[in-house]
């Protein structure tokens, strides 16, 4: 695994008003891993996507890419350096077809002239490289394909534009089990071809099946990132409803809150 | 109905389509809910046909020529309105801000001596004025357009008074002014933009073809396009055979053929705008933001700018629609582009086939649904109907749109097209 992460955060804070969503939290994401993002509702993932991907401003913290560091001011910040996110929601128009959808905000064009042929041949050259064969045509409007190839479509972008880090929010959360597993495939393929990937899921199934590194969120910290192979499935649910697990974790606020330590006379107590 | 599958570029196999294929695709997004201007068209035929069979001069070249005045003010109002609608907005100061800078243009004109070619611009610059703060309104206070326009819509009203000391009636005498929405194009220019229409129309969609199959993706059948070119050809063969003859009733003391004027004037806002639609990434933006803002927004489509612009647009368009009802009439009063102008120009664009909703929509449906309300106003009028009766079968003709617009969106919801 390579040694320097592709993108990293430090101490990142965001609020909204009086409510302080994110504290002091970091995140590495190494090229060609995918990291898990996990927490229970409200642990601040998706304020913290929007953070990475410049829908929201952060209040402070230092966001590293490629070792440099960069300031993230809007949309369009996140996806010139190659940063790509697929919502929940997909974010797609349901009005336009797949290839305007693929391409919008980014249009290729001559002259003021959009480029139709040039984006319908790229988006064609994309969702093959993803192996889907299943659209009627390129032409065809978002609004008439299934959750799945929605969510195909969606991660298609990424790859069309040659994204170096990918994040997924909850892909699969909407799907049936057989367009689960091929969306969980697609998301190893692109791992597999170098990306950083970062898996938002409820799912711990699907962290398991394929991450490499899990980050835990509880309450707006970060819990915890760890290898998936160091972890349990039930420690990994502990970090996400306690916020840490044995000696993995956040400190205890109250030494009376950590157990490990009250119980530290006990033989054979869990540290 | 022979279909060969073929492989686009990549590899994501497509469906060659065939003029059968292609013909049963189209009656299946129609049965689908996607109905585009297709009510409006078979509206406009079966009106045309009644009106023609009860009347003499329904069908005569005078009443022909006539409609295209008559309709020009609604028509131009409605392309800026297709805009605002595609937001899902609404702008229903229009009607009075087309009075607004047909005022300006007339008292520059007149009170103030200035030439057609700079009272027009000044007309023109009001409206883009007016626009960006309406726009300024909605996108950046927050306030919503209906709220804005509204208020737009009596002051304006106001405005038009002050503007015309309390109501008087200022009297446009510029000749070329004038000429725009009354006179007529010699024969032989009419000709000469008819055959210059076909060919740009026939070269636009061969090169699309072309660039399209050059790629190796897939085209339209060729038959379809043939269809097409060959369509609007007919149309516009007819159209100028019959306004290319003398249509005066003494033709002795003033003759009447050609084109009027004001035709070709749609016809370049119209080719103009829908490129913008259709061929810029600008259009691509308006049709995102009103289809999905927040995907838009994501996409980093500046969606404030994206709604000040229709607004802008709507607004420019207004300022033509008023120039054209000042030139018409050579005057100005205080119910220029008031009573009934605003609520024709919504109703044409949604006759038309724009959604009221949103994110559907092109220029040609403010075209073709402003020459629907022109048809109903003038048959109806050569049958002798007072204006009562015609305002009411008018405001029905509009909620069958609607309902059509409404009813459509449910089809298409429940069959997966929208």
């Amino acid at each position: 695994m390579a040694a320097t992460p592709l993108l990293e955060l430090n101490g990142i804070n965001k609020g909204f008003g009086p409510v302080q969503v994110l504290h002091d939290v970091g995140l590495s994401v190494y090229p060609g891993e995918v990291t898990a993002l996990v927490g229970d509702n409200g642990a601040g993932k998706s304020t913290l996507v929007k953070c990475i991907s410049g829908i929201y401003q952060i209040d402070s913290g230092t966001v590293t890419f490629e070792g440099n560091p960069v300031s993230i001011h809007g949309p369009s910040d996140a996806s010139s350096l190659g940063i790509e996110v697929v919502y929940q929601d997909l974010a797609l128009c349901d009005n336009l077809d797949v290839v305007q959808n693929m391409f919008l905000g980014r249009e290729k064009k001559r002259g003021i002239v959009l480029d139709e042929p040039t984006m319908e041949q790229m988006a064609g050259d994309a969702l093959a490289s993803l192996s889907v064969r299943t659209l009627k045509s390129l032409r065809q409007l978002v609004a008439s394909l299934s959750g799945g190839q929605r969510q195909t479509v969606a991660i298609a972008k990424a790859v069309l534009w040659n994204s170096k880090v990918v994040i997924l929010d909850e892909p699969t959360a909407a799907l049936g089990v057989a367009q689960t597993a091929q969306v969980l495939e697609l998301v190893r393929r692109l791992a597999d071809n170098g990306l950083g990937v970062v898996l938002i899921s409820h799912n711990m199934n699907d962290v398991f099946a394929v991450s490499d590194r899990i980050a835990a969120l509880y309450l707006g910290r970060m819990a915890a990132q760890v290898k998936t192979t160091d972890v349990t499935h039930s420690q990994v649910v502990e970090l996400i409803t306690a916020g840490r697990s044995g000696n993995i974790g956040l400190p205890p606020e109250k030494p009376a809150d950590f157990n490990g330590d009250a119980v530290d006379i006990t033989p054979g107590g869990d540290k | 109905m022979s279909t060969t599958t073929t492989t686009t570029a990549g590899g994501v196999k497509v469906i060659k389509p065939t003029v059968n294929s292609y013909i049963r695709d189209y009656w299946g997004r129609v049965r689908g809910g996607d109905l585009g201007t297709l009510p409006a068209i078979l509206g406009l035929i079966v009106l045309s046909l009644i009106f023609g069979i009860s009347t003499d001069t329904f069908f005569s070249g005078l009443n022909f020529a006539n409609l295209f005045n008559q309709s020009a003010q609604v028509i131009f109002i409605a392309m800026g309105l297709v805009f605002v609608l595609l937001l899902g907005e609404i702008d229903l100061s229009a009607g009075f801000a087309s009075g607004v800078c047909g005022a300006v243009v007339a008292i520059l004109l007149t009170n103030h001596g200035w030439e057609w070619y700079t009272a027009i611009p000044a007309a023109l610059v009001t409206g883009l004025v007016i626009g960006f703060v309406l726009g300024f309104l909605v996108a950046k206070i927050g306030i919503p357009s209906f709220v804005v326009t509204l208020a737009a819509f009596l002051g304006f009203q106001g405005l038009l008074l002050v503007l015309l000391g309390g109501g008087t009636n200022i009297s446009t005498r510029d000749e070329f002014f004038n000429s725009l929405n009354n006179d007529n194009l010699s024969p032989v220019w009419s000709w000469i933009l008819t055959i210059v229409a076909i060919v740009g129309y026939a070269g636009v969609q061969l090169n699309n073809v072309r660039s399209r199959a050059k790629r190796g993706l897939v085209t339209d059948p060729m038959g379809i396009v043939a269809m097409r070119i060959g369509g609007l050809a007919a149309l516009l063969i007819i159209g100028t055979a019959i306004l290319s003859q003398e249509r005066a009733i003494n033709p002795a003391i003033n003759s009447l053929k050609g084109v009027p004027i004001v035709v070709p004037i749609m016809g370049i806002f119209l080719v103009i705008w829908t490129f913008v639609l259709g061929r810029t990434a600008y259009g691509r933006h308006v049709y995102a933001v009103g289809g999905n803002t927040e995907a838009a927004r994501r996409a980093g489509i500046k969606v404030d700018r994206i709604r000040i612009s229709v607004f802008v647009i709507g607004s420019f368009m207004a300022a033509i629609g008023g120039i054209m009802a000042v030139s018409r009439a050579s005057s100005v009063d205080p119910n220029t582009g008031g009573s009934n102008i605003l609520l024709y120009s919504v109703g044409a664009a949604v006759i038309g086939g724009t959604s009221l909703f949103g994110g559907k929509g092109k220029v040609i449906n403010a075209v073709i649904g402003g020459a629907v309300i022109a048809v109903i106003d003038n048959g109806m009028g050569l049958l002798g109907f007072s204006s009562g009766t015609k305002y009411i079968v008018t405001g029905l003709i509009l909620l069958v749109a609607a309902s059509v617009d409404a009813l459509a969106r449910r089809r298409a919801a429940a069959t997966g097209n929208r």
